[in-house]
């Protein structure tokens, strides 16, 4: 893997290669000595356009325990918003002699522009970008509802038949876009539930099922309930009347919740928004993977960069 | 081709054109003189005359662009008048229409008579200035239109193209003032509030993509309104860069209907589609966003029965650090001039849609008529002024840096292969390209204030 730029790209193979490898790593977590020498002389940049502390950190922590040397470069509210462009700031990483680039970046497709540019020479991990994709979130999610389902059995698993319903802002969010893909490609099943003013408004080309009533698709007795975000922004920009309605009509509220079948799953990829998108109830019950998630992300992140980093890139420049 | 004996000392130039086919087919010798097609017929002297042989070559009148984007002033590191004066001669044109956004914005008599000053001392095209609509393209205060109606640059064309009039008093109050002196509104029809940060189609792609969608209906609703308003109000509307198959269906209505609407639509509207997006490669971001494969058999039906009448450019230079960036910070906007009369080749005249006289209407006489310039887009007669471009239609070509000849290089075209290729353009009487090659712009200067070029 030269990129990892969006889940589009991955096979059900590389997907589940990733998450196996993620399986190990994270048994290495469970050692004393936590760290792997696997990238020692390696540099990650961690290029933040957009501020992500929970993100910046997991991949951070990713790097270092595989031993990488790990540079925080945070653009906002440096001279990259006073007018140093993106190709500036690659050039510069360029010089430094970055072997990674993680990136964030408000604009969907900056991470493909900087990886299709010829500016840099790294491997590129999108770590988020516009309303475009979250590919290791996504990865993420599928290796949390994997253990889940298959416990100590999940190396070589996909999510076949695995009903997974996505609730929310689906508009916006990367995070559903990098699932819708990937959950797709391991077998699941995804289901969107939202208003109609946050689905997008041609979803002909999506492999999934759309449904603009929550009860109806918590009555289905969904697997896993993966509930999204929602932006403050969006509360003033008259995709829904207000905070109340959205949450009486589109949370996962204490009743809901609790129409759910006992081995269900919920999740959030956080930072969550109690009682709006989801009751303190349904976050902090056994059902819930909110936590889950953030630890499973560190082991995600280390697989992610182990592929792109390990190895002679120069070698592997031609073959993606 | 070839060129013999060009006269030393000559007052004035005077050009054989040996076995040139007109739009309609018809095979022809045009003689010129000075300013105007003297002789038309098979087997003409050559006595005194610099000879051309256009065997294969197609002799259409002088193209005439009702839209581009000069940059002038303001820009000039984008374009200038005179560097985009020679892109248009590179793309066969004999006149262009300047839009208003400048800084200052064309929008007194002051700016467009210097506009118009500096392409007449240019010399490569007629620079026809368009006058904005409102001060400073703002959209609240009509601009002085009868000034710069009768200024020296005699503006017909009002727009405040890159922006919507979108206050529909504002429009109704321009449609009707400009009937004072037989003007016309161009309207860049885009209702703000549904296009607010828009950054390419709304449709299946975009949702993909994850960029803000442009939907159809922010055009077309805005074309409904306005052709209404034209109605009501008795005046002509121009509608620019009609992109969608429903703009299509509510000018088609309209016309039906009796309305005096006229439309375009850009030569990358009608070849290339959104998918180019995918890659997010900047180059390919414009205003209005390229759409679907849908789309663009509705404009090139449109064109073939006339719905729409012309092709205009949409010319847009830009520097290369305004595309070299992220999707989003990326500038709208392709350089067209050089490329135009190639790619509508390609699009409408190579799929059967529309002859080479077709072709002569929608990128000559009718954008001429629609901004009422005289001395261009006439037919190829004798009397006509000598304006006129020779195009080898059987050339092939991958479309390079080489074939552009403006300041700026941001085509989407480069690297694609195009037919056809412009051989030769004459403007009053002189070549600008020859050979297939621009002119230098001293020797196109020197012709234009009538200093005698040596041969
Ligand atoms: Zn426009």
């Amino acid at each position: 893997m030269r990129h990892l730029l969006s889940t589009k790209d991955l096979s059900r193979d590389e997907a589940i290669n990733l998450l196996d490898i993620a399986e190990d790593m994270a048994d290495v977590a469970e050692r004393e000595v936590k760290k792997l020498p696997t990238l020692r002389g390696k540099t990650v940049v961690n290029l933040f356009f957009e501020d992500s502390t929970r993100t910046r950190i997991s991949f951070e922590a990713a790097a270092k325990r595989l031993s990488a040397d790990v540079i925080n470069f945070s653009a906002k509210g440096s001279s990259v918003s006073k007018g140093e462009s993106l190709k500036d700031t690659a050039q510069t990483l360029a010089a430094i002699g970055a072997d990674g680039v993680v990136i964030r970046h408000p604009a969907s497709g900056a991470p493909a522009v900087l990886a299709a540019s010829g500016w840099i020479d790294a491997g590129i991990i999108n770590a988020g970008d516009g309303t475009h994709e979250h590919p290791t979130q996504a990865l993420l999610d599928a290796f949390t509802i994997r253990r889940r389902i298959h416990g100590q059995a999940s190396r070589g698993t996909g999510l076949d038949g695995v009903s997974v319903t996505i609730v929310g802002d689906v508009l916006h969010s990367r995070v559903a876009r990098s699932n819708l893909w990937l959950l797709t490609t391991l077998g699941a099943d995804v289901t969107f539930v939202a208003p109609p003013t946050l689905l997008p408004s041609d979803t002909s080309l999506w492999p999934a099922r759309f449904s603009f009533d929550l009860d109806d698709a918590i009555d289905a007795g969904p697997d896993v309930v993966m509930m999204l975000r929602i932006q403050t922004e969006r509360m003033h920009a008259a995709f829904f009347p207000s905070s109340r309605e959205y949450s009486r009509v589109w949370g996962l509220d204490d009743a809901r919740f609790r129409r759910l079948g006992p081995a269900s799953i919920v999740m959030h990829p956080g930072p969550m928004n109690r009682g709006l998108e989801i009751s303190s109830a349904a976050a902090d019950s056994a059902n819930s993977t909110v936590l889950e998630q953030v630890t499973n992300g560190v082991s995600v992140r280390m697989a992610a960069l182990y592929l792109l980093l390990s190895g002679d890139r120069k070698e592997s420049k031609n073959v993606d | 081709m070839s060129i013999d004996g060009l006269q030393q000392h000559e007052l004035q130039e005077r050009w054989l054109i040996r076995g040139a086919t007109l739009p309609d087919g018809t095979s022809t010798d045009i003689r010129l003189d000075g300013r105007g097609i003297t002789e038309l017929g098979i087997g003409l002297s050559q006595s005194g005359a610099s000879v051309i042989d256009a065997e294969g070559l197609i002799a259409l009148p002088g193209l005439v662009d009702l839209h581009a984007h000069l940059r002038e002033p303001g820009y000039e590191h984008s374009e200038t008048v005179l560097s985009g004066s020679r892109a248009a001669a590179r793309g066969g044109f004999t006149s262009v229409f300047a839009m208003a956004n400048t800084l200052p914005a064309q929008d007194t008599a002051g700016v467009v008579e210097q506009v118009l000053a500096l392409g007449e001392s240019a010399g490569y095209v007629d620079v026809q200035p368009i006058g904005a609509v409102t001060v400073g393209l703002a959209g609240k205060q009509l601009a002085e239109l009868g000034a710069m109606a009768s200024s020296k640059a005699r503006v017909r064309v009002f727009s405040d193209d890159g922006f919507c009039v979108s206050d529909p008093l504002l429009m109704r109050r321009a449609l009707e003032y400009v009937k004072a002196f037989d003007g016309v509104i161009a309207q860049h029809s885009q209702e703000p509030r549904l296009t607010e940060n828009a950054q390419m189609n709304e449709g299946a792609l975009s949702g993909e993509l994850g960029l803000v969608g442009w939907p159809a209906v922010a055009e077309e609703s805005i074309i409904a309104r306005d052709v209404l308003l034209a109605e009501h109000v008795g005046s002509r509307l121009h509608v620019c860069h009609v992109s969608t198959a429903g703009s299509v269906d509510v000018i088609r209505w309209a016309k039906a209907r009796g309305i005096n609407v006229t439309a375009e639509v850009t030569p990358h509207h009608l070849l290339l589609t959104e998918d180019l997006v995918r890659g997010y490669d900047a180059r390919f971001k414009v205003n209005p966003p390229l759409r679907s494969r849908e789309d663009v058999q509705a404009l090139r039906a449109g064109l073939a029965d006339g719905t729409i009448d012309i092709v205009a450019t949409d010319h847009a230079p830009h520097p290369v650090e305004s595309k070299d960036c992220e999707w989003d910070a990326a500038a709208n906007g392709m350089v067209g001039l050089e490329s135009a009369l190639s790619v509508v080749h390609a699009a409408v005249v190579a799929t059967g849609l529309l002859d080479w006289a077709d072709i002569e209407r929608v990128l000559s006489r009718t954008p001429a008529r629609i901004g009422r310039l005289v001395g261009q887009g006439n037919p190829i007669a004798v009397g006509s002024p000598a304006e006129l471009t020779l195009y080898d239609p059987a050339a092939t070509r991958v479309f390079g840096r080489e074939d552009l000849a403006g300041t700026s290089t941001n085509s989407p075209y480069l690297s694609m292969t195009l037919p056809g290729e412009v051989r030769a353009t004459f403007h009053r009487g002189y070549p600008t390209v020859l050979d297939g090659v621009v002119r230098s712009s001293l020797e196109i200067a020197d012709q234009a204030s009538g200093v005698v070029v040596h041969g």
